[in-house]
């Protein structure tokens, strides 16, 4: 028995970009869920999307605007959004705000391999998406998707503080339209992931000589 | 050793002590030294003429002239300003004598002119790379520099502990030696670069005893941009769209400070309504960043509702900015010879209106957290920076105020409409963390004093000189500075003639201030690193530009 499932959201027409969402939501269906397993889900990811935890992470500019939104005229916390965490491990997604710089990128790139799964990435501001103003220098990442998968790209040089609402009521939505059991919706297989996370695991211990004492 | 007195202007007394050395007129005016007497007239200056503020030390590749750096350097107490160049031919050896034990300052200047541009400091005790990795090949602010040296690195950074130093033998050649930063039995903990406490991705590894702090090593660089190198490529008008995002609390500051540099090459005097609106635009965003250093500073010491008070008044500042300028934190709004708009018909109502509002606000601050008792404990007595400390690492703006050390360059250089305008320079002798965070909150009333007295009397007039869109500058140099929102924000330009400025410098508020930190953490526990870092108010996009 099939069970369909829909946008569970504010107004659907509110929204400008729900294509990538419609399309996640044609998998989900022809693969198709168990009613027990689907209802469940539902209430999960209902869950899930209003608590969603930010890593405090900010390198610039963008950084302000997301205190802006934690203070109390913007006040992510009606969104579920207010319990910023400053150990990744604890974070659901990491909010990229501001450039990523060369000697950045590996610091940001352990950071989001810190973070437990399942996890999230919003790439803020013009640095983040493609290197912004930045891009024709020596020392800037044209855009953070270079080194993390991202999840909702947010314009803007900042953002303002709407836009970062907006933005992060879409990934609310996509948390939504995602299925948490039965991993369906992770694009690869289950053994796969478990072969690469084996790998990864590897090639950490293979590091003899890592050092603990460095970056955090 | 003073140099001969008859003289008047110190340009002159050096020249007749080391006729070596070359004035060129060409803007601002400087002099060249030898490499050979930089050292000696140096010392002098420094010891003999009292000349104790090194405001900015910028390297720069001339190309087939060779590698070097210029000194702008200042006499605190008559305010006399020279501007020294000394260069090296040798490009691949290029070594300038340091004169970090002169001006502390230096320090981390001369390892920002190395990383730069690979110059040798000889005597410098750690010249490390001070914003790229140490495994950087190349100099990118050289002109014959290659992006594609360079790729995104997979690799975590190593720790590297060994501080660098050169020295030169008889024949000319150089010996280096490696110095360990920490002993072995030293428990060294690491702060950051992903750390809410300080302000940005800065990273501190720290030597504890206990709880005592023995030693602080700071890396700079995870938010290098290469703004500097970016501006050599750009014409006049592009340049200023980075300023806005250097510190981006003193956004108008810095971009004035660019635009002011650039008029002052061209020989453009801009109206007295720009004057006006400029200045008042400032004052606003010094208060938008005092009200934000009050927040964060005491967010990270746990006084969660200062925060949301900081926000909730700074809000309103940013509404008044976004209905003239359209932007809430970097406005883009100064332009060569103008501003960007004229200002909205409401903004002399608004902003009148916010003064009358904010005046009792800031009753509520102190209430709540400058008579609170942990505050207090927190704050009073620790951190302290003397005032020759802050004068030597010319650690400007409130931190500097806080020690003693009037250093407005609202006072000391004025620009704008700040001669017209009757206003306190808020110091204070103690220099202590309680003293930085009173000076910056006395600042907010200072700042919408000057506002009073301006709002209403802002002449009619052009908001926009005509400037042609492509705009040339004579060659020559020169160095306009204002008072940013946490110090003395310079910009030197240094043009050939073209289109294009060669080479740009911003003398950065910050890098001082996490140059002393060092010096300040010593002896303190390491929960006030975190009230110092706070009350220093540093802005690392600033520092790393």
């Amino acid at each position: 028995m099939k069970r369909n499932v829909n946008i569970k959201s504010m107004k659907y027409e509110d929204f400008n970009d729900n294509e990538y969402i419609e399309q996640m939501l044609k998998e989900l269906n022809e693969n198709g869920a168990n009613v027990i397993v689907g209802c469940l889900d539902s209430v999960i990811e209902w869950g899930r999307s209003n608590s969603l935890w930010p890593l405090t992470f900010a390198t610039s500019c963008c950084g302000i605007e997301f205190m802006a939104i934690g203070a109390a005229r913007y006040d992510f916390a009606r969104f579920g959004f207010e319990v910023a965490r400053a150990s990744p491990r604890q974070a659901d997604f990491i909010m990229v705000a501001g450039t990523i710089t060369y000697k950045m990128a590996p610091v940001l790139k352990r950071l989001y391999d810190q973070m437990a799964d399942p996890k999230y990435v919003v790439a803020t501001g013009g640095c983040a998406i493609s290197g912004g103003p930045f891009k024709k220098s020596y020392h800037v990442v044209c855009g953070v998707d270079k080194i993390l998968p991202v999840d909702v790209y947010i314009p803007g040089c900042p953002p303002r503080p709407e836009a970062m609402l907006y933005g992060l009521m879409q990934l609310q939505r996509k948390v939504k339209a995602q299925k948490f059991l039965g991993g369906i919706n992770r694009g690869i297989s289950e053994k796969e992931y478990e072969k690469l996370m084996t790998a990864d695991i590897n090639r950490a211990n293979a590091k003899d000589d890592y050092d603990e004492s460095g970056l955090a | 050793m003073r140099y001969n007195m008859e003289n008047n202007s110190i340009k002159d007394r050096i020249m007749a002590a080391e006729p070596s050395a070359q004035w060129s007129d060409a803007g601002d005016g400087m002099l060249t030294v030898p490499v050979q007497a930089f050292r000696k007239v140096a010392e002098t200056l420094k010891e003999g003429e009292g000349f104790d503020f090194l405001r900015s030390l910028t390297g720069a590749d001339w190309g087939d002239e060779g590698l070097g750096c210029v000194y702008h350097i200042e006499n605190t107490s008559t305010g006399e300003n020279i501007v020294l160049r000394t260069l090296d031919p040798d490009r691949d050896n290029a070594a300038l004598p340091s004169v970090h034990d002169l001006w502390k300052g230096a320090d981390l200047n001369e390892r920002e002119a190395y990383d730069y541009l690979g110059i040798k400091f000889i005597g410098h005790p750690d010249l490390r790379r001070l914003y790229l990795r140490d495994d950087w090949k190349g100099y990118p602010l050289r002109k014959d520099y290659d992006p594609s040296w360079n790729g995104i690195p997979e690799d975590n950074e190593e720790t590297n502990d060994a501080a660098l130093s050169y020295e030169v033998t008889k024949d000319g050649s150089f010996i280096l030696k490696r110095h360990p930063l920490f002993e072995d039995d030293e428990y060294v903990i690491n702060i950051g670069p992903q750390h809410p406490a300080t302000h940005g991705v800065l990273r501190f590894r720290v030597s504890l005893e206990g709880e005592i702090i023995r030693k602080l090593d700071v890396h700079c660089g995870y938010i290098h941009r290469g703004i500097e190198k970016m501006c050599e490529s750009m014409t006049y008008p592009q340049t200023l769209g980075l300023t806005d995002r250097l510190d981006y609390l003193g956004a108008m500051q810095n971009r004035h400070a660019l635009c002011m540099c650039i008029e002052k090459a061209m020989g453009l005097e801009v109206s007295d309504r720009i004057q006006y609106i400029r200045t008042i635009m400032d004052e606003l965003q010094r208060i938008d960043s005092h009200l934000l250093f009050a927040s964060c500073l005491a967010q990270d010491m746990g006084a969660l509702e200062v925060f949301f008070l900081g926000f909730r008044d700074r809000e309103k500042v940013l509404d008044i900015l976004e209905q003239t300028t359209g932007g809430r934190l970097i406005q883009t709004y100064n332009t060569i010879g103008g501003v960007q708009a004229d200002i909205h018909p409401d903004f002399v109502r608004k902003t009148k209106e916010y003064i009358s509002y904010m005046r009792p606000k800031l009753k509520e601050y102190h209430e709540i957290f400058t008579g609170n008792v942990i505050a207090r404990t927190r704050l009073v007595g620790t951190g302290v920076l003397s005032r020759e400390d802050a004068i030597s690492f010319g650690a400007t703006g409130g931190t500097g105020r806080a020690s003693g050390w009037a250093c407005d360059v609202r006072k000391r250089h004025p620009y704008g409409v700040y001669d017209k305008v009757d206003f306190k320079e808020i110091t204070f002798t103690e220099g202590d963390c309680f003293a930085r965070y009173m000076v910056r909150m006395k600042e907010i009333e200072e700042s919408m004093n000057i506002i009073e007295q301006l709002i209403d009397n802002i002449p009619e007039g052009e908001y926009q000189m005509k400037v042609r869109p492509l705009i040339k500058l004579p060659e020559g140099n020169w160095y306009s500075a204002v008072e940013g929102s946490r110090g003395e924000f310079g910009v030197y330009l240094e043009s050939r003639g073209d289109k294009s400025p060669y080479r740009l410098k911003f003398r950065s508020t910050g890098l001082p201030l996490v140059s002393c930190i060092d010096t300040i953490t010593r002896g303190a526990k390491i929960a006030d690193l975190i009230a110092i870092g706070g009350t220093l108010d540093y802005v690392v996009p600033d520092i790393d530009r």
